[in-house]
């Protein structure tokens, strides 16, 4: 390899937001407290921001739309978190527990 | 930005490596409040990646919203509900995991040979460094005008809605009389008000 480091390429960035994706894809499977689920919600949202904002810098570096998006991403992420903290605190209040397993009221 | 293409790879790899290393503590780590910290410096570190990528704005959207908000969010729901309770077993379980880690194996295979197969259009025009914000605010307030009301719309809703989810619903009925008692006046005096009645 050669001793002098080149630029990082744009695929670094989207191999590293595929691994973020990846995590946060087998927490949300596999979490059994419903705070980490939504930990891990956010994991890929950031993922996907990490995407928007490489592809933005990269391939878009006049009109930036890419960061524009990445904003509009956040606000709605914001949105989310704040809705979903508030859906577990009326559950936990509700059932007594945070166990993904026992939220099974409208299970078949 | 004007940092050497050796520096900028170096904190490439060290941010990314934090961020990977984070990510799975996140979802790994059995205590939730080290997994909740973990989060914070998963989101800075991305906040970094985005300085890398010249976006100082959005950088520091990433460290308000997200940690300062967010993940202080998390941290206040973690408090509010972390009861010690012991999990009961699932038959099963490790299959699953291993299923579920099997079918994220191949959805990381299939993105990597995405990113590494496609010919990108780079490099594209220069990047615009420092000048970004300005552009940002240009199209916010041209373009991207009805996302833009859209998104101030979709806060509020959020809030009331976040407000009216956690609200303590009890139809609290006064001790004594029976009658619907206010949900303001009790938590604002609970004891003075009750006392006075029972006193009577």
């Amino acid at each position: 390899m050669n001793l002098e480091l080149t630029t990082v390429p744009l695929q670094a960035y989207l191999a590293l937001a595929a691994t973020l994706f990846c995590t946060g894809v087998w927490g949300l499977i596999n979490s059994r407290n419903a705070v980490r689920v939504l930990m891990s919600i956010e994991l890929m949202l950031n993922a996907v921001n990490i995407n928007l904002m490489a592809f933005s810098s990269y391939v878009d570096g006049q009109l930036i739309r890419g960061q524009v998006f990445t904003i509009f991403v956040i606000t709605v992420a914001a949105a989310e978190a704040a809705v979903g903290l508030a859906i577990l605190l009326s559950l936990y209040r509700n059932r007594e527990t945070v166990d993904m397993e026992r939220f099974n009221l409208l299970r078949w | 930005m004007t940092i050497a293409s050796s520096t900028q790879f170096i904190c490439f790899v060290a941010l990314s490596a934090a961020v990977a290393i984070g990510a799975l503590g996140v979802v790994l780590l059995p205590n939730i409040v080290y997994s909740a910290f973990l989060l914070g410096g998963v989101f800075l570190s991305v906040a970094g990646l985005y300085l890398l990528l010249n976006a100082s704005f959005v950088a520091a959207a990433q460290v308000l919203v997200y940690v300062g908000a967010v993940n202080v969010l998390i941290l206040f729901a973690i408090m509010l509900v972390n009861k010690k309770e012991n999990l009961a077993a699932i038959p099963g379980l490790a299959l699953r995991r291993l299923l579920s880690g099997a079918v994220c194996a191949g959805l990381f295979a299939l993105l990597l040979r995405v990113a590494f197969s496609t010919p990108w259009a780079t490099p594209g025009p220069e990047p615009l460094g420092e000048e970004a914000t300005i552009r940002i605010g240009e199209h916010l307030f041209s373009d991207y005008l009805l996302p833009f009301e859209l998104a101030s719309v979709l806060l509020l809703m959020a809030m009331i809605g976040a407000i009216v989810l956690a609200r303590r619903d009890v139809f609290a009925a006064d001790i004594v009389t029976g009658e619907p008692a206010d949900q303001g006046l009790i938590e604002k005096s609970r004891t003075p008000l009750l006392l006075e009645k029972s006193n009577r």
